[in-house]
């Protein structure tokens, strides 16, 4: 099944139905439907074809919604972009991707058009107004587009095509688009509301961003199930979420550690505050046991899902609610209809208890990287038919004795930050452009609510250089959680007996210099 | 005594979140939230300012978006907060 056929059913099933809840917008099922099938022919009628990319860079807004199952429904392949992408990065992305087409809002213009002068492509951009009511002037306006004759594009693609391409960080610090079908994205949501015995009648609330695979599958798995999705834009106002789980009576609400860590720094909290949640769950880094214990004193009643994955393959591993007395430690068992092998490096099972790399086996595993095969051999490795291939996902995992798993650690550097994936090699690329650092290198420092904090060690070639004008620097060419937070100077890097920058080392004198 | 207010105000923000750029024009309804300025960790930081420089506590309930999410707001509640502590 395509994926813009979840809408177009439940347009026909529950047309009255709410869709989707933003702070200003509410839309039904049928009002999504045909906003979405009018973008759809507007997108064609401007050169987007059958297997085409289109890039969707908004913040979470009901724009975005229409936008994603517009661009399946005209048979092409979305990307969604994170709002704070600067100007260099998305210029790559154009480059990587070629898309036919960009949708985004008047207030990421200037990014958009920055980027676009650093190629040169023919590209169909359309933006959403700005405040004053007036488009942008190098875009077409988004509203017309919505205007279209909902006439239904004849682009004859099946459920094998390409649905969409997530970027993903990688250690080498170049984003790779992932590479996921209809089928893989039916699958994934398939495993996924079974274990969260998900139904049309749940409400839930999404403020991580489209852009990432988990907030991004709210939205999918909302509109398969018939479910009604809240759509928010950021966790900044907790209380103000509070206030939105309480008046549209959700259900389910998707967190990562950061949030985690910002709900238990509150102080006036009740157990039981949010009576109506049904579900929480938890997945981009480990919840700390005591951050479990207590989100399950203030929640009570409430089911709490410790989860594991990757972009990769959507998501790996959920841990049943009933075990977290037992083994709160642990992110489970494979999701539904997959599998999850510990394996070392000859490619054997490891005995529980023994470290080894984690294996991804089942149909959400990606097709690959959109044209990179090196870094898709790496990952996706000849594997048992009837699949045929699977994914080595670079963590390294141990189990116990009953068959749970257990994250261990990454084989390579990649730092988790806020729940995103931050390469060093990303931000060392941005810190070596400046003129006045002769040599840096980042590292992840522990942080109770950040999980890990960016840290880079810097030898300047410019005394004059402020911590500040560095962190100023690395904010116009960086997404926001990518920004070092600490920055310390020294006269050269630590290096290893081979003369090998050592990360290990630079993170031991970070950790001495806070 | 509001325009000190929004002045220090203004020169946190753009010291803390902008890093010193003052080419990026914050106005002064501007959404802080909305125009990425702002995120999660940065609220926290904000309030920490409020209450440092200006002795006033900020509860839970008091960190919403119609008391801090643009500099009028955040300039507001702390006049408002300010005149309650000198009246009491």
């Amino acid at each position: 099944m395509r994926v813009e056929e979840f809408l177009i059913a439940n347009g026909a099933a529950r047309p009255t139905k709410t869709a989707l809840v933003t702070e200003r917008v509410r839309l039904r099922y049928d009002e999504l439907d045909d906003l979405a099938s009018r973008l759809a022919a507007a997108l064609a009628a401007n050169g987007v074809g059958r297997g085409d990319r289109v890039l969707v860079f908004m913040d979470n807004c009901w724009e975005a919604a229409v936008s994603i199952f517009a661009v399946l429904k005209a048979g092409a392949v979305f990307s969604p972009i994170n709002a704070s992408t600067k100007a260099d990065k998305l210029a790559y992305l154009i480059g990587d991707c070629e898309p036919a087409a960009i949708l985004t809002q008047a207030k990421l213009m200037p990014v958009v058009s920055r980027a676009r002068s650093l190629s040169s492509r023919p590209l169909f951009i359309a933006s959403t107004p700005a405040p004053s009511g007036l488009v942008p002037q190098d875009a077409a306006s988004f509203e017309d587009c919505l205007a279209t004759a909902p006439v239904p594009v004849g682009h004859g693609g099946a459920d094998t095509d390409l649905a969409m391409l997530i970027y993903t960080s990688g250690s080498t610090g170049r984003p790779k688009g992932v590479m996921m079908t209809h089928r893989n994205v039916d699958a994934a949501a398939e495993s996924i509301t079974s274990y969260l015995r998900n139904s049309a009648d749940d409400v839930i609330l999404n403020v991580l961003p489209l852009a990432f695979d988990y907030g991004l599958y709210q939205l999918l798995m909302a509109v398969r199930l018939g479910a009604t999705l809240v759509l928010e834009k950021s966790f900044a106002f907790p209380q103000a979420i509070f206030e939105r789980i309480r008046a549209e009576q959700v259900t389910g609400f998707p967190l990562v550690p950061t949030m985690a860590a910002l709900i238990l720094q509150m102080r006036d909290l009740a157990p039981g505050f949010l009576p109506s949640l049904r579900y929480v769950s938890n997945t981009a880094a480990a919840l700390p046991p005591v951050h479990i214990a207590r989100l399950r004193e203030l929640f009570p009643g409430v089911r709490l899902y410790s989860m594991y994955g990757l972009t990769e393959c959507k998501r790996c591993t959920y841990l049943p609610p009933e075990e977290l007395d037992r083994r709160p430690g642990s992110v489970g068992i494979a999701i539904p209809a997959t599998e999850a092998l510990v394996l070392d490096d000859a490619g054997n099972r490891v005995p529980p208890g023994v470290a080894g790399e984690l294996v991804i086996r089942g149909p959400h595993v990606m097709q690959g990287y959109w044209r990179n095969e090196a870094a898709t051999r790496q990952m996706l490795r000849p594997g048992p038919p009837p699949w045929g291939r699977q994914l080595h996902t670079g963590d390294l995992f141990r189990t116990d004795e009953e068959g749970f798993l257990y994250f261990v650690g990454r084989k390579d550097d990649i730092i988790k930050t806020r729940g995103e994936k931050v390469a060093p090699k990303e931000v060392e690329a941005v810190l070596h452009a400046h003129p006045g650092i002769a040599e840096a290198v980042v590292t992840g420092m522990p942080d109770p609510i950040l999980g890990h904090a960016i840290a880079a060690l810097v030898v300047r070639s410019d005394e004059a250089l402020s911590e500040r004008d560095i962190v100023r620097h690395c904010a116009m060419h960086l997404e926001d959680f990518m920004v070092p937070k600490l920055i310390a100077f020294h006269n050269e890097l630590p290096k290893t007996e081979t003369g090998k920058v050592s990360r290990r080392l630079a993170a031991e004198v970070l950790g001495a210099a806070r | 005594m509001t325009d000190a207010i929004q002045e220090a105000v203004e020169a946190f923000i753009i010291e803390n979140f902008l890093f010193g750029d003052t080419t990026q024009a914050i106005a002064g309804m501007d959404s802080l939230i909305e125009n990425g300025i702002v995120d999660s960790t940065g609220v926290l930081e904000l309030v920490a300012f409020i209450e440092d420089r200006y002795g006033i506590a900020v509860a839970d309930a008091d960190i919403v978006p119609a008391n801090l999410d643009s500099v009028a707001r955040i300039t507001a509640f702390i006049a408002s907060r300010s005149a309650a502590l000198a009246a009491a």
